[in-house]
């Protein structure tokens, strides 16, 4: 009775895994679509993350991956007392939050001024102009910043025409103004594609609701604030989260593209510092063991973020 | 009442006003720069260094565009960037295809496996020092390929395709089944042909990363005769800022002769081709970013 007892489960999984087998044979044309793309995500994302393990060794470019020597957290170590790394930290941090201050509600408010337009032509243009800059690369953006910044770029001539100043000084050369210049730089790009997102969340509100304010005798200020923000603050308060997240995250093309030898101290963000660490100086280790510790950090963000989200929205998670 | 109402419509008419005034602030804060780069790519070296051409060339000039289609380096990028776009732009989305189709059938042995290998790497990945050794110990390094292979599956698209592979109608693909179709002239004969609104917006958007794309270049190309425009114009703008005009160490053509007038007439050449497909593809471009923010 015991005896049977064990050895059924084991027939039945036997029969159960040649039944999968034959299944599998007779769709092998599906299996192969599939298992290329199986293979190919184990190559290029499987493979790095088990590459991760050369942050706890000291691997030089002569080396494998395997038989560099262990050096257990010593790369760690070395990262606590690294003052530039610590530099690129608060540079990180302080361009994403003025990013974050300066950024994040200006979309809100360009969608609800563009929701406001009458349809027609301008708001045709309007839309279509503010999306542009968005598929300018970072690299078209910088050279074009590099020379609306120059001394006699356009920024000069209109602050000399206004009598705001004397005289031109290049401002990409001004470190302590590189801060603002990649957040606004930033906020230029990116400030009407992120109205998308807005525009198609109140295109959803049932339009009797602005024909009730209306006849009711209600401004367009009263409709804006009782109407439409309530139906966006779901959205809004999202994507604030995902933001705050991604706090440590930072643009390398467009901090390679803009930074130079006099602004550096100021545009130097982790990204181009594991970057410059790794692949120009060929400390390969150290460079993955940053990037590994930034990627924890980031990811107990997002955790908490994801706590949060879970919290408003009544238990689902709005990130996994 | 009445006054109440005279009151309301003087506030809206006050609000449409300023609403319209602020955009037309808004929308030339985005244009007039980029007028101004147009304008100063067709002047003269000696009238951008005084400044004056703002909104209009105060000498008019054909010289910095000549300079530009002179350089056989940049055409030579030029063909780079169209060849790397295209190969790339097709080979990623016919693969996201496939392996989008395979895994949308509920039937598939071990799709629940497959499907949690694909969403793994949607939130994990080595880092850039992991994928540079592995790009190296492929052989990609300085190779036209690296372009390519590496972004051919994104499995951000693999679900977005998947999605729109379950709409199509089972009916379909049974009558097909009955008379003796196999799942790949399924896949091709119906599947690729009900989803081409999908299949062109994914194509758009990883075209135009493509022609955007400098850090894959940056990373892992040192032949410059591979170069794409974006980085030629990376090379031109920084190191002719870093290093100054005059340092005659600098070995490239371009960079040497390059005045601001020559890069922003560079500039003007790699952006022309976004500049105008993107008005007439923004229906697509607007579909595919609200196909994406649904999937989140």
């Amino acid at each position: 009775m015991k005896s049977e007892r064990v050895k059924r489960p084991a027939k039945m999984w036997k029969q159960k895994f040649t039944e999968k087998a034959l299944k599998f044979m007779a769709q092998w044309r599906l299996q192969g679509m599939v298992l290329p793309g199986i293979a190919f995500m184990f190559i290029f994302t499987y493979i790095p993350i088990y590459g991760v393990i050369i942050a706890f060794k000291h691997y030089t470019i002569t080396d494998t991956i395997a038989g560099a020597p262990w050096v257990g957290l010593d790369n760690f170590k070395v990262i606590l007392g690294d003052r530039y790394f610590m530099e690129a930290v608060v540079n990180t941090l302080g361009i994403s939050l003025l990013k974050l201050a300066v950024g994040f509600f200006i979309p809100v408010i360009l969608a609800i001024m563009i929701f406001e337009l009458k349809d027609g032509p301008f708001k045709k243009i309007v839309q279509t102009i503010s999306y542009l800059p968005h598929f300018l690369s970072w690299i078209i953006l910088g050279g074009m910043l590099i020379s609306w910044l120059s001394t006699s770029g356009l920024l000069n001539q209109l602050l000399l025409g206004i009598g705001l100043i004397k005289q031109g000084n290049n401002h990409l050369l001004a470190a302590n103004q590189y801060w603002l210049i990649a957040v606004l730089s930033d906020v230029w790009k990116e400030a009407g594609w992120g109205t998308i997102l807005y525009l198609a969340t109140m295109a959803k509100i049932d339009p009797t609701y602005y024909e009730a304010a209306r006849i009711d005798g209600a401004t367009k200020w009263t409709q804006i604030t009782q109407i439409t923000l309530p139906f966006l603050t779901p959205i809004i308060s999202l994507n604030l989260i995902l933001n705050v997240s991604n706090l440590l995250g930072s643009n390398l093309d467009q901090t390679l593209v803009l930074m130079n030898s006099q602004n550096s101290a100021k545009s130097e963000v982790i990204n181009s510092y594991v970057y410059r660490m790794g692949l120009t100086q060929g400390d390969f280790s150290y460079a993955t063991a940053v990037g590994l510790g930034i990627s924890l950090i980031s990811m107990v963000l997002l955790l908490i973020t994801n706590t949060v989200t879970k919290k408003m929205n009544d238990g689902e998670s709005v990130i996994f | 009442m009445k006054q109440k109402t005279g009151k309301t419509v003087r506030e809206n008419r006050l609000f449409n006003f300023l609403n319209l005034a602020l955009l037309v602030v808004f929308t030339l804060i985005v244009i007039v720069p980029i007028w101004n780069v147009v304008v100063s790519s067709f002047t003269s070296s000696t009238a951008l260094a005084d400044g004056h051409s703002i909104f209009w060339s105060q000498d008019f000039t054909l010289q910095n565009y000549q300079k530009v289609f002179a350089d056989t380096s940049i055409w030579r990028a030029f063909g780079i960037s169209i060849a790397k776009t295209v190969v790339g732009a097709f080979t990623h989305v016919l693969f996201c295809a496939m392996v989008a189709y395979g895994l949308s059938k509920k039937h598939l042995v071990g799709r629940g496996f497959y499907t949690r290998f694909g969403v793994i790497t949607l939130y994990f990945g080595g880092g850039m020092i992991p994928y540079y050794l592995l790009i190296r110990s492929l052989g990609l390094l300085d190779s036209f390929w690296v372009y390519i292979i590496p972004g051919m599956l994104s499995y951000y698209d693999v679900i977005i395709l998947m999605n729109f592979f379950r709409d199509v109608p089972a009916s379909l693909e049974e009558s097909a089944k009955i008379d003796g179709a196999s799942d790949w002239t399924i896949f091709t004969k119906i599947f690729l042909p009900l989803s081409k609104p999908a299949l062109a917006t994914i194509t758009l958007f990883n075209g135009v990363a493509q022609w955007n794309d400098f850090m894959t270049a940056k990373m892992f190309i040192t032949n410059q005769n591979l170069y794409p425009l974006q980085m030629k114009i990376y090379e031109i703008i920084v190191q002719s800022q870093t290093k100054g005009f005059d340092n005659a160490a600098l070995t490239n053509s371009v960079v040497q002769s390059s005045s601001k007038g020559v890069q922003l007439a560079t500039i003007i050449v790699t952006t022309v081709p976004i500049l105008v497909i993107y008005p007439l593809l923004q229906r697509y471009f607007i579909s595919g970013m609200m196909v994406g923010a649904v999937k989140e």
